[in-house]
């Protein structure tokens, strides 16, 4: 096993899910890394020049090399870092069912969750019907894929469980404090995922890494306050 | 054992095509069904019941959706030859994010451009030649993406090279002044075994494009 030390820089935002997962895979494999906090209206020099392409956060710096991208970071760092826990399965086809899932919720399931905290009226309530949908079928799908999913420690998270947590770790947040009246994940409903989020939360790693809800509910105010303007503009 | 392996596919999809090379490159024996779309077969709708899209590729019965995901299952499992992802770690990043940046900036721009006309089509040109742009600075004086090997990226690609002339007829315009390296690339990509053996005609993808144009862009 390589013992050469190796620098990890990672350039964040506190606030950002996709930010939130390179921070916990990284805590979880127990990798030393120099954390950025990015301005996002005031990038700092190296992230713009590291990531020409998106110049977007997250970005992992290892010995001077970026890797932009969360999902891209995340099979980097379980690939270069082959220690416990391994974020993928050794199996093929259940790679194939992780990934699926992990792609499941980055594309159907973000999006609706997005328009259900920044839209008001008629829209939020037609977004809220298709979030309630794209759900339930994630809760019937992890059901059905993962029946026995169980979390002791931390060498049972991987990347879906990663994913999980860092998207709909602050779900009770949404609910309790945004006035947002429904709760789109809850014990009635969503069962599976309702008892995944809290069994992930019951890890010290997790804890650790979770955002504030006095800092979350403010922020998630302000960036809804100001695209409701945006769109009442356009 | 003797595998078994089909690939649920619709002909012209640059999406079923990935996974037709992927197969190919590797030499893998596979039943190839053709879908129609309008009327989804019951192994679809059963294999894919969340997105009910092709490809779907089937293995001993355990079916694999999303065309990335398809070829780097197909590229795990058939591991013994042509590597389709490099192995090194870094560079595996590499290929990761091109394919991600190309199913992203590239495929959101070429759907608008058969499907829109006007204002909205001038614009979804426009993002699609800076996307190429971006990719072919990429790419660089490297026969492939992935250097001197056709990859993971070239495949990826390859989807959208067989829709070119008709992306260029459908908006009226020509991306070999814009990209010349990246179309001198594609060229390569296009002459491949696996790739020819995979494409259809490309007058037929022509006609298929201008036939659902008038169907979205009324």
């Amino acid at each position: 096993m390589e013992e050469k030390k190796s620098k990890v820089t990672l350039h964040g935002m506190w606030a950002s899910p996709y930010s939130k997962r390179v921070e916990i895979a990284l805590k979880i494999k127990g990798i030393p890394y120099e954390y950025v906090e990015e301005d996002l209206s005031n990038k700092t020099e190296t992230l713009v020049q590291l990531n020409p392409v998106h110049k977007k956060v997250p970005l992992l710096v290892h010995d001077g090399k970026p890797v932009a991208e969360s999902q891209v970071i995340l099979d980097y760092i379980d690939e270069t870092w082959k220690n416990s826990p391994r974020l993928l399965p050794e199996d093929s086809y259940e790679r194939a069912q992780v990934r699926f899932w992990v792609s499941y919720i980055n594309q159907q399931v973000t999006e609706v969750m997005g328009q259900v905290l920044f839209q008001e009226g008629e829209a939020q309530a037609k977004s809220i019907e298709e979030a309630k949908e794209r759900f339930k079928v994630l809760e019937d799908g992890l059901k059905k894929d993962f029946p026995n999913k169980t979390i002791r420690g931390n060498d049972d998270v991987g990347l879906l469980d990663i994913i999980i947590i860092a998207t709909f770790g602050s779900h009770k947040v949404y609910h309790e404090e945004l006035g947002l009246e429904i709760s789109l994940i809850n014990p009635v409903n969503t069962p599976t995922l309702y008892n995944w989020i809290e069994s992930l939360k019951e890890l010290t790693v997790i804890k650790e890494a979770e955002v504030p809800s006095d800092r979350l509910v403010p922020f998630l105010q302000m960036y809804r306050q100001m695209l409701l303007q945006q769109a009442a503009n356009a | 054992m003797a595998d078994e392996v089909i690939l649920l596919d619709f002909w012209p999809s640059p999406f079923g095509v990935r996974a037709r090379i992927a197969l190919r490159e590797k030499g893998v024996e596979f039943e190839y069904r053709e879908e129609n779309l309008r009327d989804k077969s019951p192994l679809l709708l059963q294999m894919n019941p969340v997105h009910k899209k092709i490809p779907v590729l089937i293995h001993n019965g355990k079916p694999v959706c999303e065309s990335m995901n398809v070829v780097q299952y197909i590229d795990e499992v058939w591991s013994d030859q042509n590597p389709l992802l490099p192995s090194n770690p870094y560079q595996r990043a590499q290929a990761r994010f091109w394919v991600d940046f190309i199913d992203t900036k590239v495929f959101e721009p070429a759907d608008k451009i058969w499907s829109t006309k006007g204002e909205v089509q001038e614009k979804a040109k426009k993002e699609y030649i800076e996307a190429l742009k971006i990719l072919e600075t990429e790419l660089g004086d490297k026969t492939f993406f992935g250097g001197d090997t056709f990859g993971f990226v070239d495949i990826a690609m390859t989807g959208y090279y067989m829709w070119f002339e008709a992306s260029e007829k459908c908006g009226n315009f020509s991306i070999e002044p814009e990209c010349p390296i990246l179309m001198a690339s594609a060229k390569r990509c296009l002459q491949r075994d696996s790739v020819v053996k995979s494409l259809p005609d490309p007058e037929k993808i022509v006609e298929f494009a201008f036939k659902i144009r008038k169907i979205y862009c009324v």
